[in-house]
């Protein structure tokens, strides 16, 4: 039988551990902080472990996902400039036009492969970044605030700042749950089959481009959610939030955390953006030291944090 | 052919000034196991390469079972019964073996829009999948990750893969690619067994191999069938015998 106690699930039960208890930090200090900053990580944790089910287990280097915070974003932003506040409207949008989006980018870039891929979807986000700053009516780039949040009446009411931070952190749990059973289901097989050797796929008779569709559809839907959250973590919504860069520090988040891992985006989401929040109050120019910190996880950790921790559970 | 399984026509194929195939028409019969022997760069694996739908024909069409799959695609053609192996081993490095023959099985058990159970947990899919493993003798190496295997298992697995397609013929492209001598004794006899069962297209280098199995013999030059019949009327057939066997014969000699 395997081990529970390795290295890997002890890191990864601290952790989560310590997610658990960070509001419990900001009551007994009276700092709402710390609380703010782990309400970004967790919603951009969820982002990222959306793309890890395309780009971990599918092996689709998507360049664009950051597009979805912003489609997310905009439709609860949108509706709210409308006068509609209800969540069950806007959320259930959010999620819809994601998925349309993601419908219709997966449709055109998934018949290419490699660096084409990763253009196409680049190319597709930053139409969308564009579309936003052209949208005079919602702040064009500059953006534009949000008075009231998501209302679930009755339900949670989003701005109590620790029901919302639990809110988020429960959906990163459920995220996570749902990936490691689509992942191990028949239509996760053929996802990471097609990642492992797609011709091959093909060959014993899998019509594996619907697959791929569904599953890049899937992710960008659910990241579409992490975008709903973060305009309501913020208040705020503007192009920038889906400008390339950020669908780049997506990347490093699921690359530095460890690809194909059920919590390897989650590692990764903390430890950059916690390294980010470090380094930038050590000096200005933070950025010339985080740069060569992924490089060297990229060049001698090929599995991220995760990999290591897992192979320090077998050494 | 009133019983061929597989009718190829004039099929031909250029890619730039050289000649893929040219011309190439074939039947296979139902039950048959055919041979497909040419000297490096005869367009034997551009010929597989067409029957799998891994490229299409500049000319000519191919007829599986009476209906014509020129223009399918290649998942389709698996769907229809028509299965391949891979002259380089093509698999999935980071399953397991029965993994991999699974993932055959699961292809051909309906759409695979099942969310939610856990796939390596489903009899239907493993059961069938021991099966073929067991068929090429690698019951007990089922568990071990695939890019652990030796070259050998490697294309014992190429062919459990196949069959797990619950194919009605087989595409064998060199299935003894780099095998020693007693690993290509096993799967000489591997074949036999399955001779009886299924039809069988073979591509193979080992001369040896392919006069103990085949029932019939074409031999491919330049993309053009220069002879076509028996064991022995091919090894009897003068032109071969020039083009083919009697460079490997001063080669040897």
């Amino acid at each position: 039988m395997k081990r529970m106690l390795t290295a890997r699930n002890v890191f990864v039960a601290g952790l989560l551990i310590l997610l658990v208890l960070v509001p419990l930090y900001a009551i007994v200090t009276d700092n709402l902080f710390p609380l703010t900053l782990y309400t970004r990580i967790v919603i951009l944790a969820l982002a990222a472990t959306s793309l890890n089910l395309i780009l971990g287990y599918g092996g689709m280097v998507s360049f664009g996902h950051a597009a979805y915070i912003g489609i997310g974003g905009y439709a609860v932003g949108i509706l709210a400039h409308e006068g509609i506040y209800s969540g069950f409207l806007q959320w259930p949008l959010a999620l819809f036009v994601s998925a349309v989006t993601a419908l219709a980018i997966g449709s055109l870039s998934l018949r290419t492969r490699g660096v084409y891929f990763i253009m196409i979807t680049l190319a597709f986000a930053q139409m969308l970044y564009y579309v936003a700053v052209s949208l005079d009516r919602y702040g064009a780039d500059d953006g534009m605030t949000i008075y009231q949040r998501s209302e679930f009446d009755g339900i949670i009411n989003l701005s109590n700042k620790i029901s919302f931070y639990y809110l988020c952190f429960g959906l990163l749990l459920a995220t996570i749950y749902l990936t490691w059973r689509i992942v191990n289901s028949r239509f996760g097989m053929v996802i990471q089959g097609s990642r492992s050797n797609d011709r091959r796929m093909r060959a014993i008779g899998f019509p594996t481009y619907r697959y791929r569709l569904v599953v890049f559809m899937i992710a960008g839907t659910i990241c579409g959610l992490s975008g709903a959250l973060l305009a309501n973590q913020t208040d705020f919504i503007s192009p920038a939030v889906m400008y390339w860069t950020r669908s780049g520090d997506l990347i490093v988040m699921v690359v530095l955390g460890g690809m194909g891992t059920p919590f390897g985006p989650v590692i990764g989401a903390v430890a950059l953006l916690l390294l980010e929040e470090w380094l930038s109050g050590v000096t200005e120019y933070w950025q010339i030291i985080l740069g060569p910190m992924l490089l060297l996880v990229v060049l001698f950790a090929r599995g991220g944090i995760e990999g290591l921790l897992a192979g320090a559970s077998r050494g | 052919m009133a019983d061929a399984l597989l009718e190829i026509e004039g099929l031909s194929k250029r890619f730039g000034g050289i000649v893929g195939s040219d011309a190439i028409s074939l039947a296979v019969p139902r039950g048959e196991l055919h041979a497909i022997i040419g000297p490096n760069g005869a367009g034997k694996t551009t010929l597989i390469g067409q029957l799998a739908g891994e490229m299409s024909p500049d000319a000519g069409n191919i007829r599986f079972d009476g209906r014509d799959i020129t223009a399918l695609p290649v998942y389709r053609r698996s769907q229809l019964g028509l299965a391949r192996s891979f002259q380089i081993s093509s698999l999935f490095l980071n399953f397991t073996a029965l993994d991999n023959v699974a993932l055959a099985v699961q292809a051909h058990a309906g759409h695979s829009f099942y969310f939610w159970r856990n796939a390596r947990c489903e009899a239907d899919l493993r059961g069938p999948a021991g099966l073929a493993l067991a068929r090429v003798g690698l019951t007990d190496r089922g568990d071990v990750l695939v890019s652990k295997l030796s070259h050998g298992e490697h294309r014992q697995l190429e062919i459990a893969m196949a069959l797990a397609t619950t194919p009605r013929m087989l595409l064998l492209d060199e299935p003894m690619a780099g095998m020693g001598p007693e690993e290509s004794a096993r799967m000489v006899e591997l074949l036999r067994k399955l001779k009886g069962e299924l039809t069988i297209l073979l591509i193979e280098h080992d001369m040896e191999a392919v006069f103990a199995l085949a029932d019939r013999i074409t031999v491919l030059v330049y993309g053009r069938i220069i002879a076509s019949g028996s064991p022995e009327a091919i090894r009897a057939n003068a032109e071969v015998r020039q083009a083919y066997l009697g460079e490997q014969e001063t080669a040897n000699g």
